[in-house]
C-alpha cells in the first residue's frame, strides 16, 4: 500500500500521519520490553536510570545483579552460593518440560481425532478442550486449590504438572488442528494400500507433515507453563519456587534489580521461541504447498 | 437405459451398501471419538471437576450442620416469638461444651458471617461452659454472657439451618439476609462488590476500546504492506505475545513509577518540575494502560487474519467509481473487517474481565478488579464461600460471552500467530 504518484497534498498528509500513528503503536508495543535490558546492567538498587548511568559512568554499570541471580553473592570474604533464582529456574524447567510432554501427547492425539471428517459433537468437544485457555486463571486456581487439596495433590509436583498440562493443552489442540486442516487424507490411504499399518502410517506419513504444528504447540504449552504464576502460588508449597513466583515475590516485597536480570533472560528466551515458531510456520506452509502471496 | 436395478445395491458380501456404509461410518466415528477421549478425561479430571467443585462450594452450607446437628433439629421447633426454650439452650450448651475446639472454631467463622459477634460469644462460652455441671442451663448461659438472651443471635441461626444457602451470592452483590431471612442491602460502608463489578466491566470495556483504536490501524497496515515488510513488523506484535506477563508488567513498572522513564523524560525536557512528577502507578489508569499493551496482540491477530482476506481490488473499485479514500474505507473496507473486529473485541474483553496479576501489581487500591477480590478471599480472609460465589458469577458472565464468541467466530478459529 504505497501512495500513488498523483496523490494530493491532503492524501500525503493523511498517509504520513497514519504511518506515524502506526509507528507509535508499534513503539508502545515493543519499547517496554526493551527498556529493561540496559537497566539490568545498572549498579543502582532501584529500577531507575540514574544520571551517571546515562553518561556511561563505569561505576554505574555492573554485573552485580547477574552475579546475584546465578547465586554468587559475596558476604564479606566468603562467597555464598545458594539461591532461590536458580532453584526456581530448575523447578520451572522441570515442571514446564514435564507438562509440555504430557500436553503435547494428549493434545496431538485429540487433534487427530478432532480433524477427522466424522467426529461427533465436534463443536462442543472443541469448546470444552479450549476452555482452560479462556477461564480466568484466578478461577482455575481457586477450583484447583479446593479440589486438589481434597485429593492431596496440593504442594506436590504432580499437582503442578497436571495443572499446567491442563492449561497448555488448548494451545497444542489449536495449532495441531490448524496444521491438519490442509492435510491430504489420500496420503494415509496411499500408505495403507502400500501395506503400512496404522502406527507406521502415523510415524512415517502423518507425523513428519504435522511436526511443525506439534512443535509450535509444544512451545506454546511450554511458555504457558513457564510463565504461569497464579496456579503455582495457590496450589504449590512455599518451597516450590518457580521463576515467575520468585519474580512475583520480588515485586511484592523486596523489588530487587535481580528481577530485571531474570526478565532480560526471559526476553531472550521468548525471542528464541518466537523465532523457532516462525521458522516452523513457514516450513509448514511450504510443506503443505501454501504459496506465500506477494 | 433398458436395464433397471431392482432392490438395493449390494456389496460383494451381499449386505446392502447402505447398511455397510453406515456400519463403517459408525466405526469411523467411534475411532475418531476414541482419540479425543484421553484428553477429554484429563480435562474433566484436572480442570472441569475442580471448577464444578468450586461452584458447589458457593452454595454449600452443610459444615455447620455437622457441628450443631441436634441444636439445629431443636431450633426448627422454635416459634421465634420469644426466647427459646430451655431444651434448645441445653442442646446448644452440650454441643458447644463437647464439640472439638477446631470444629467449633471453624463453625464460628461461618456464624460470624450471619451475625458478627457470634465468634467472640462462642469463644467465651466454650471457655466458661466447662465450669457448669448441671442445669438449668438457660439462666447460667445468660449469666455468662448477656448475648445469649439476645433474640437477634438466635434468629441469625435461622439463616444457617439449611444445608445450602444463597447467602454468598447475595454477599457477592452487596445484599444479605437479615435475621428473619429477608433479603436486605448491606450497610453503606460494606457495599463494595457492586462497585467492583461495575469497575471490572468499565476497565474491560475501556481496554477493549483502546485495543481496538490502537490495533485496527496497525492491522490494516500489516495486512496491506508487502509480505517482506509485514513479516518484520509482525514480530513487534508477536514478541510481546511471547514475553512473560510478569516481565511486561515489570517493564511497565520501570516506565511508570515516580522515578521511572516516563517521568524522567518529562522532567529532563522541562515539561514538569522535579517535585510534581505524575503519579502514574498504583491507580486505575495504570491498570488500563498496562492491560491495553498486554492484550493488544489478541486484538491484532484476529483483525489481521480477517483483513488479509479482504481483496485490495474492492478498495480500488470503490476509488475508481469516484469515492474519496475515506468514504471508500468507511463504506467498503470497514464493513468487510467487522468479523475481525467482533472476534478481537470479544477475545480481549473475555481475557480482560478475569485479570488478576496486572491489577494486583500496578493497580493500587483503585485499580482492583473482581479477580483480586477472589484472590483476597481465597488466601487472606479464607471466606471460601464468597470467593466461590464471586468466581461463579464471573464464570457465568464468561460462559455467555464464550458461547457468543463460539457462535460468532467459531472457537476453532482462534489464531495463535
Amino acid at each position: 500500500m504505497a501512495l500513488p504518484a498523483y496523490a494530493t497534498t491532503g492524501q500525503r498528509v493523511g498517509y504520513y500521519s497514519f504511518l506515524t500513528y502506526c509507528g507509535l503503536v508499534f513503539f508502545f508495543l515493543i519499547a517496554p520490553i526493551f527498556i529493561i535490558l540496559p537497566l539490568s546492567f545498572s549498579a543502582s538498587p532501584f529500577f531507575e536510570f540514574t544520571r551517571e548511568f546515562m553518561h556511561f559512568d563505569p561505576e554505574a554499570w555492573s554485573l552485580r545483579w547477574y552475579r546475584q541471580m546465578v547465586g554468587i553473592s559475596s558476604i564479606g570474604d566468603t562467597t555464598v552460593v545458594s539461591n532461590k533464582w536458580m532453584l526456581g529456574t530448575r523447578n520451572s524447567f522441570f515442571i514446564g518440560i514435564s507438562a509440555t510432554l504430557l500436553a503435547t501427547v494428549l493434545g496431538t492425539v485429540a487433534a487427530l481425532g478432532l480433524s477427522r471428517r466424522n467426529m461427533p459433537f465436534k463443536g462442543t468437544i472443541m469448546a470444552i478442550l479450549i476452555s482452560p485457555m479462556v477461564v480466568p486463571l484466578i478461577i482455575t486456581s481457586a477450583g484447583m486449590f479446593f479440589f486438589y487439596s481434597k485429593i492431596g495433590l496440593t504442594h506436590t509436583y504432580l499437582g503442578l504438572i497436571l495443572a499446567h498440562t491442563a492449561l497448555g493443552t488448548p494451545f497444542v489442540v489449536i495449532t495441531v488442528t490448524a496444521t491438519l486442516t490442509g492435510f491430504d487424507t489420500n496420503l494415509i490411504r496411499a500408505s495403507h494400500s502400500l501395506g503400512a499399518d496404522t502406527l507406521r502410517t502415523f510415524f512415517k506419513v502423518i507425523m513428519p507433515l504435522i511436526l511443525p504444528g506439534v512443535i509450535s504447540g509444544a512451545l506454546f504449552a511450554f511458555i504457558t507453563s513457564f510463565d504461569e504464576v497464579v496456579v503455582v502460588m495457590f496450589i504449590g508449597s512455599v518451597e516450590q519456587i518457580t521463576i515467575p513466583k520468585q519474580m512475583w515475590a520480588g515485586l511484592r516485597q523486596e523489588t530487587s534489580p535481580v528481577i530485571l536480570c531474570m526478565a532480560t533472560c526471559l526476553v531472550f528466551l521468548s525471542i528464541a521461541l518466537l523465532t523457532t515458531v516462525e521458522l516452523l510456520r513457514r516450513r509448514s506452509e511450504r510443506l503443505r504447498g501454501i504459496k506465500l502471496q506477494n | 437405459m433398458n436395464e433397471t436395478t431392482v432392490g438395493p445395491i449390494l456389496t460383494s458380501d451381499g449386505i446392502p451398501l447402505k447398511v455397510s456404509l453406515q456400519k463403517s461410518e459408525r466405526k469411523n466415528k467411534i475411532r475418531a471419538f476414541l482419540l479425543v477421549v484421553p484428553l477429554l478425561f484429563f480435562i474433566l479430571f484436572t480442570f472441569l471437576i475442580p471448577i464444578g467443585d468450586m461452584l458447589l462450594r458457593s452454595v454449600d452450607d452443610s459444615y455447620i450442620n455437622t457441628v450443631f446437628p441436634k441444636t439445629f433439629e431443636e431450633y426448627k421447633k422454635w416459634d421465634k416469638q420469644d426466647l427459646p426454650s430451655e431444651e434448645l439452650y441445653k442442646t446448644m450448651f452440650f454441643e458447644i461444651k463437647e464439640g472439638s475446639g477446631y470444629s467449633i472454631g471453624k463453625a464460628t467463622t461461618r456464624m460470624n458471617y450471619a451475625k458478627s459477634g457470634w465468634k467472640s460469644l462462642l469463644k467465651k462460652s466454650k471457655r466458661k461452659f466447662k465450669k457448669i455441671e448441671d442445669g438449668p442451663y438457660k439462666e447460667q448461659m445468660i449469666v455468662i454472657d448477656k448475648r445469649w438472651a439476645d433474640m437477634e443471635y438466635w434468629k441469625a441461626i435461622g439463616v444457617m439451618v439449611d444445608p445450602t444457602t444463597a447467602g454468598y451470592y447475595l454477599n457477592a452483590i452487596d445484599l444479605k439476609y437479615n435475621a428473619d431471612k429477608e433479603i436486605i442491602r448491606q450497610k453503606e460502608n460494606r457495599r463494595i462488590y457492586i462497585k467492583t463489578w461495575i469497575k471490572t466491566f468499565k476497565v474491560s470495556v475501556l481496554v477493549m476500546f483502546f485495543c481496538l483504536i490502537l490495533g485496527y490501524p496497525i492491522s490494516y497496515l500489516l495486512a496491506t504492506l508487502p509480505l517482506k515488510y509485514s513479516n518484520l513488523l509482525m514480530i513487534c506484535v508477536l514478541l510481546p505475545f511471547w514475553t512473560s506477563l510478569l516481565v511486561r508488567t515489570v517493564a511497565w513498572m520501570v516506565m511508570l513509577q515516580q522515578k521511572g522513564v516516563f517521568n524522567n523524560l518529562l522532567v529532563m525536557s522541562h515539561i514538569i518540575a522535579d517535585e510534581n512528577r505524575f503519579q502514574l502507578m498504583y491507580n486505575q489508569t495504570a491498570t488500563i494502560i498496562v492491560m491495553t499493551q498486554i492484550l493488544l496482540p489478541f486484538m491484532v491477530l484476529p483483525l489481521y487474519s480477517v483483513m488479509k482476506t479482504i481483496s485490495p481490488n474492492y478498495m480500488r473499485a470503490a476509488l475508481n467509481l469516484g469515492a474519496s479514500p475515506l468514504h471508500a474505507f468507511y463504506k467498503v473496507y470497514m464493513p468487510n473487517s467487522i468479523p475481525g473486529v467482533s472476534a478481537g473485541c470479544m477475545l480481549v474483553f473475555i481475557l480482560a474481565i478475569g485479570y488478576y496479576i496486572t491489577p494486583e501489581l500496578v493497580g493500587g487500591k483503585d485499580g482492583q478488579m473482581i479477580g483480586n477480590w477472589i484472590a483476597y478471599h481465597l488466601k487472606t480472609t479464607l471466606n471460601w464461600g464468597l470467593c466461590a460465589a464471586l468466581g461463579a458469577i464471573l464464570l457465568g458472565v464468561l460462559t455467555v460471552l464464550y458461547w457468543v464468541y463460539n457462535k460468532l467466530v467459531g472457537i476453532e478459529n482462534i489464531k495463535l500467530g
